[in-house]
């Protein structure tokens, strides 16, 4: 059930983008505001009608300009959870869940919604009105519904931008677990970089309409052409690793390929396989291992890349035993450490920099 | 007290109201939505019963109607009968005139109903016909109540319009506001109070209803 997109729009919201997404996968679509991120997300649905291109999903085809197919928005089978959410204000979450089931009689739809909600933990509170739930219930609604329709595409526009940091940790979860049980594509819209890192198998970097990288999600985040849409500050990259040991005083030791890491408590059990989102302005270089540091965390690394930006700084990619991590120095500390590809060095994080958020579970 | 003309308000009133519910949804939910061209000059005029006085409306609708008129003879040659001074011609002659208490708060309904809710009825497999009944007329609703029990209570108050175009023909097109100018122009004020009173009773309970079934109507139609 692959999704197939190709869109353009002239006008002031022009568009000009192309991408696919496998069964079982997710793809982050990511960009500043006014990118364009939602207006593609429409276009899938067929709530906005490009001006050209074509649109397939599952060996379906949606929208085709050159042979005048246009499949209205009611005949595709997409499952589309609004930035609002967008629930029936008029309905219970049970009748939502309903709205979207092609289940007769109606005593069906509705055992069968609330099945779906209990799913999402949201059991009792199948008769509730929207009005009457907090933001991350109604999320929970609005992707059951979303799910009720069978989607062969399931597309997320921003869902989790309205709700606390503890409900969008559970449901960043639900919606990992979902890629491998949906077996559709799933298209995540965010400007939550860390979000999409840690939730994307693949992600594509929309600037100005246009689709300026795409590819795995640990490529493109290294990739320039992205850096410059996204911004250097959010330079980072996903180092994988196995959750050790929860230690007494509150950090947690996980193993990386290179070497032990020891971080702030993070909610995973022990032997649990996360990646963790090493932002590149956190990381030190050191040509000899430092002695007498306060931070713990030193991983012999090798030098592969160096990328000298525009302004005084350069961005150095570092492997680390197999995995990739992005390191942002001055060019001046490159200079001084005569840095270059092959160099062996010690990259440094302070444990303490590593936001609980930054870790994710990893797919098995 | 004339039976027979607060028989006929009633009649008038429900086969206006009744003739523009399916106007009042469609053309209130086309006016809600869509941005075509000469929507502002529809909008217009359908205010213009609000502000022309009813003998102007009267006057052409009655030219329009006469038996020498191109829809009077049509009318006539269809339904053996004429169009003006009988009920079919009053009632037209109320459907027009009630076209912007029938529109407008509808309009004004389903222009409070997000469309968001409708593009997620779109991505939920409704058709459009099926999203306006399930999802933007249960929302739209107290608008719509709202038309109605205006047109109703405004049909029933209707006077110049129905006299133009009607005369004061008993149990054809003299309707109680008519009955009740009758009375007073041969001084039977007593009659004449008792209907007025009565036509007052009958108003209020319409729009006291309406009221009631508005804010009993489905929720989160803010």
């Amino acid at each position: 059930m692959t999704l197939e997109v190709e869109a353009r729009l002239d006008g002031p919201a022009a568009l000009d983008a192309a991408f696919a997404a496998a069964p079982g996968s997710l793809l982050a679509l990511v960009g500043p505001s006014g990118a364009g991120k939602t207006t593609l997300l429409r276009a899938i649905a067929g709530l906005t009608r490009p001006a050209a291109g074509r649109i397939a999903a599952g060996g379906e085809t949606w929208f085709d300009a050159r042979a005048g197919v246009d499949v209205p928005a009611h005949r595709r089978r997409v499952g589309m959870v609004f930035q609002s959410y967008a629930l029936f204000p008029h309905m219970s979450a049970a009748r939502n869940v309903a709205a979207a089931l092609d289940l007769r009689p109606r005593a069906a739809a509705m055992a069968e919604a609330r099945r779906l909600l209990a799913q999402l933990g949201l059991g009792e509170l199948a008769e509730r009105r929207p009005d009457r739930m907090s933001g991350g219930q109604r999320q929970r609604v609005a992707l059951a519904r979303a799910l009720a329709r069978r989607p062969r595409a399931l597309l997320l526009d921003e869902p989790f931008s309205a709700v606390d940091r503890a409900a969008r940790a559970q449901l960043h979860a639900r919606v990992a677990a979902l890629r491998d049980e949906l077996g559709a594509p799933i298209v995540l819209v965010t400007h939550d970089l860390n979000e999409a890192q840690l939730l994307a198998d693949r992600m594509a970097v929309l600037a100005e309409g246009r689709i300026v990288a795409q590819g795995p999600t640990d490529i493109v985040m290294a990739d320039p052409a992205a850096m410059r849409a996204l911004g250097l500050r959010e330079a980072a990259a996903l180092l994988p690793a196995r959750v050790a040991r929860h230690e007494a005083d509150g950090l947690t030791r996980l193993e990386a390929a290179a070497g032990p890491l020891w971080l702030p408590r993070i909610d995973a059990p022990e032997g649990a396989r996360v990646r963790v989102r090493i932002m590149a302005h956190d990381v030190i270089v050191s040509r000899a291992r430092p002695e007498g540091l306060s931070a713990a965390n030193i991983l012999p690394a090798t030098v592969l890349e160096i990328r000298p930006g525009e302004g005084p700084g350069a961005l150095v990619t570092l492997d680390l035993a197999g995995d990739r991590i992005l390191a942002r120095l001055t060019r001046r500390a490159v200079a001084a450490l005569a840095l270059a590809p092959g160099t062996h060095a010690h990259a440094v994080l302070k444990a303490m920099s590593v936001a609980r958020d930054h870790v994710a579970l990893a797919r098995d | 007290m004339d039976w027979e003309a607060l028989a006929l308000s009633l009649k008038l009133a429900a086969a206006t109201t009744a003739a523009l519910l399916p106007v009042s949804v469609l053309g209130g939910r086309a006016l809600a939505r869509g941005e075509f061209r000469g929507k502002r000059l529809i909008e217009a005029a359908l205010m213009l019963p609000l502000v022309l006085p009813p003998t102007v409306l009267g006057y052409y609708l009655l030219v329009a109607m006469g038996a020498g008129s191109p829809l009077g003879e049509a009318w006539e040659s269809l339904f053996g009968r004429p169009l003006a001074f009988t009920f079919e011609g009053i009632l037209l002659a109320s459907i027009l005139f009630n076209l912007p208490f029938a529109i407008q708060p509808a309009q004004r309904g389903f222009e409070a109903v997000a469309p968001e809710l409708r593009e997620a009825a779109a991505c939920c497999g409704m058709s459009p016909a099926a999203a306006l009944w399930r999802v933007e007329l249960p929302l739209a609703w107290p608008g719509v109540t709202t038309a109605m029990a205006l047109t109703f209570a405004h049909t029933i108050g209707e006077f110049g319009i129905v006299l133009m175009v009607g005369g004061a023909i008993p149990g054809e097109t003299r309707t109680v506001a008519i009955a009740i100018y009758d009375r007073v122009q041969a001084f039977d004020l007593e009659a004449a109070g008792a209907m007025s009173a009565t036509l007052v009773a009958v108003s209020l309970a319409a729009l006291y209803l309406t009221h009631r079934l508005g804010a009993r109507a489905p929720a989160g139609a803010r």
